[in-house]
């Protein structure tokens, strides 16, 4: 057997000139992320689309407002109208362009104040423990007993239509599991022994809950909530599908996929044009979001 | 098992009263009085009071919700206030309609969901595995109310094949089972099985990896068991988890029906949903939330037992 031959072991020199790299966990994961070539295309068709968005009134080569009865319903590949024009002769390039504004916001909008507000109450409701922990995750609770399309409807629908009251509602739908989240890691740092030990050196709670919950809960949470992302472009274009969200005649994805479902049979290439738009937009989020994952190697 | 269970059930209470309590509320978070639809022009303020007096509104709110529930958990909704029938006559049938719906979706997404994600699994690292992993993300970003209208432009549109709307001929309400309404499920049950169809094809290829990584799993192997044997346990092991999550959707699926059934004009509980919102008929909206809700309730109550039925370690924790 090997164990009676004497082993002879041998230290390497440290490599000369160079010191050992130590890398930080956010370094490792940037450094993942920056290698991954499906984050990086899709990052960068989201950038441009944002871009895109941003710089509308420059880029967009018509008023996204002007109609024209004499060309409705143009088809793609018209000289004037690149995309075609609407059902009021508007053009859908123009109005794809501008639509991204709104689709966007409100894609990313009620996620970053359900990260914001769920996180808050995850942190607090698992740092605290005992009543309060019950009563913050009782009423969360409750909200998660819905499903999430019929919360973000119902309660729009009861609201009215309009921007900031789909704000509300999808907000309302994405907080509970963000809570959920950051309630199930608090708990489990909490009782953690290097948390324990900070407590017994005399570190005060804001000390503890800055230096290592939230050093703790920040990675699990981001990478819940980029996976939100996607689910609330869809979400809210559906919304503005159903009359719900922004009204006309502003450009927003979702409306325009409303109005121009009356012209399926007239036109239906130009119709179906602004979902294409929705669904790059969600997939290329989905896409980074998995990335994200994997760069930072944590299962939720 | 029978405590496990007990204990359960009586957790689910607390959550299906809250529920009821947001369903209830909803009326008073809208803006403006919920009676304006009841109460006429320019009535006199003591016909207001009268008509409030009737409907129950002049009570302190924990009384009205006490009456409120009372008569809900007895099969009374209250009226529609567009077609002055009752509630649950109007809502029932929708529920039956999206039922089935849901069911036909589920069958379609479970069926190639599980299949998928049983072939990545096993073949996973391979060009296969990323083609399926390709497919179901796919499936889980793209907005099944704009693939719904997809469908139709190919199907109906240009092939004129399938029907593009309602649920049989001449504007039929209920479901009947022949080849026309058959015909008439087939595109939007497409539509909403494409997204628990990505979610349990990824779900199912991470569990068999999962599983198929387990020590017992290489022991199989490394006594001779045939690959058929293996792939049984591999199926028992795996199944309280994809059965947690098929569940979930198929929950989901009755909650989020409401935007496809929009683009079918199937007339289920989504159609029902978006005509009362846009009528402001607030006792066909509460009861309908309110039914479903109950439904995602219970059906997440009914997943958890099950699971604990077949994975006895989950009951201790």
């Amino acid at each position: 057997m090997t164990a009676t031959t004497a082993t002879t072991i041998t230290i390497e020199a440290p490599p000369k000139g160079r010191r050992p790299i130590s890398r930080s966990f956010w370094q490792t994961a940037w450094r993942r992320l920056s290698r991954d070539p499906v984050a990086l295309v899709c990052g960068g068709i989201l950038l441009l689309i944002l871009l895109a968005a941003i710089f509308a009134p420059l880029i967009a080569p018509h008023d996204p407002y002007r109609t024209s009865m004499a060309r409705r319903l143009l088809p793609i590949g018209d000289a004037r109208h690149w995309l075609g024009t609407d059902e009021l002769g508007r053009d859908l390039l123009s109005r794809l362009i501008y639509g991204g504004r709104m689709s966007l916001f409100m894609g990313f909008a009620p996620v970053v104040l359900a990260t914001l507000i769920g996180g808050t109450l995850g942190i607090v409701a698992g740092y605290c423990g005992g009543a309060i922990n019950m009563a913050i995750m009782r009423v969360t609770d409750v909200f998660y007993a819905f499903p999430s399309v019929l919360l973000a409807v119902a309660i729009s629908g009861v609201l009215g239509a309009g921007l900031v009251n789909s704000l509300v509602s999808l907000t309302l739908v994405f907080t509970p599991p963000l809570a959920r989240i950051a309630e199930s890691v608090t708990t489990q740092i909490r009782n953690q022994d290097y948390v324990e030990a900070a407590r017994a050196t005399g570190a005060s709670g804001w000390r503890i809950v800055f230096g290592h919950v939230l050093s703790n809960v920040t990675g699990p949470i981001l990478i819940y909530a980029s996976s939100m992302i996607s689910v609330a472009i869809v979400i809210a274009s559906g919304l503005s599908f159903l009359g719900l969200g922004v009204s006309p005649p502003n450009a927003e994805w979702g409306l325009m996929l409303n109005t121009l479902r009356q012209s399926i049979y007239v036109a239906p290439v130009n119709a179906i044009l602004p979902g294409v738009m929705i669904f790059i937009t969600s997939m290329t989020m989905n896409l980074i979001s998995d990335s994200l994952r994997a760069s930072m190697d944590v299962k939720v | 098992m029978l405590l496990y269970l007990a204990r359960r059930i009586l957790y689910t209470l607390p959550i299906a009263v809250g529920v009821s309590i947001v369903c209830f509320l909803l009326i008073h978070l809208a803006p403006g009085d919920p009676l304006s639809a009841v109460i006429p022009e320019g009535a006199s303020p003591e016909v207001v009071a009268q008509i409030k007096t009737a409907y129950g509104f002049d009570q302190p709110l924990p009384i009205q919700y006490l009456n409120w529930i009372w008569r809900a958990v007895h099969g009374d909704f209250g009226m529609s206030i567009m077609t002055r029938r009752p509630v649950m006559s109007e809502v029932a049938p929708a529920v039956v309609n999206t039922m089935i719906l849901a069911m036909a979706a589920v069958l379609l997404g479970f069926g190639f969901g599980i299949l998928l994600g049983l072939i990545a699994g096993y073949t996973s690292g391979s060009l296969v595995d990323r083609a399926v992993t390709a497919i179901s993300v796919t499936g889980v970003s793209v907005p099944h109310y704009w693939l719904g209208m997809v469908l139709i432009v190919i199907f109906a549109v240009h092939l004129g094949v399938l029907p593009a709307m309602g649920m049989g001929a001449q504007g039929s309400q209920t479901f009947a089972l022949d080849w026309v309404s058959l015909r008439h499920l087939i595109l939007p049950a497409c539509a909403m099985a494409v997204i628990p169809a990505g979610i349990i094809a990824r779900s199912v290829r991470g569990t068999v990896i999962e599983v198929l990584k387990q020590d017992y799993v290489q022991t199989l192997f490394a006594k001779g068991l045939p690959p058929q044997r293996v792939f049984v346990h591999v199926v028992k092991n795996a199944a309280p988890t994809v059965l947690a999550i098929m569940g979930l959707q198929f929950a989901q699926l009755l909650g989020g029906s409401i935007l496809v059934e929009t683009v079918f004009s199937w007339p289920g509980t989504g159609f029902l949903l978006n005509s009362a919102i846009f009528t402001r008929d607030l006792p066909i909206l509460q009861g309908t939330i309110l039914v479903l809700s109950m439904f995602f309730v219970t059906i997440n109550l009914i997943v958890d037992l099950m699971q604990s039925v077949l994975d006895p370690r989950i009951k201790r924790a």
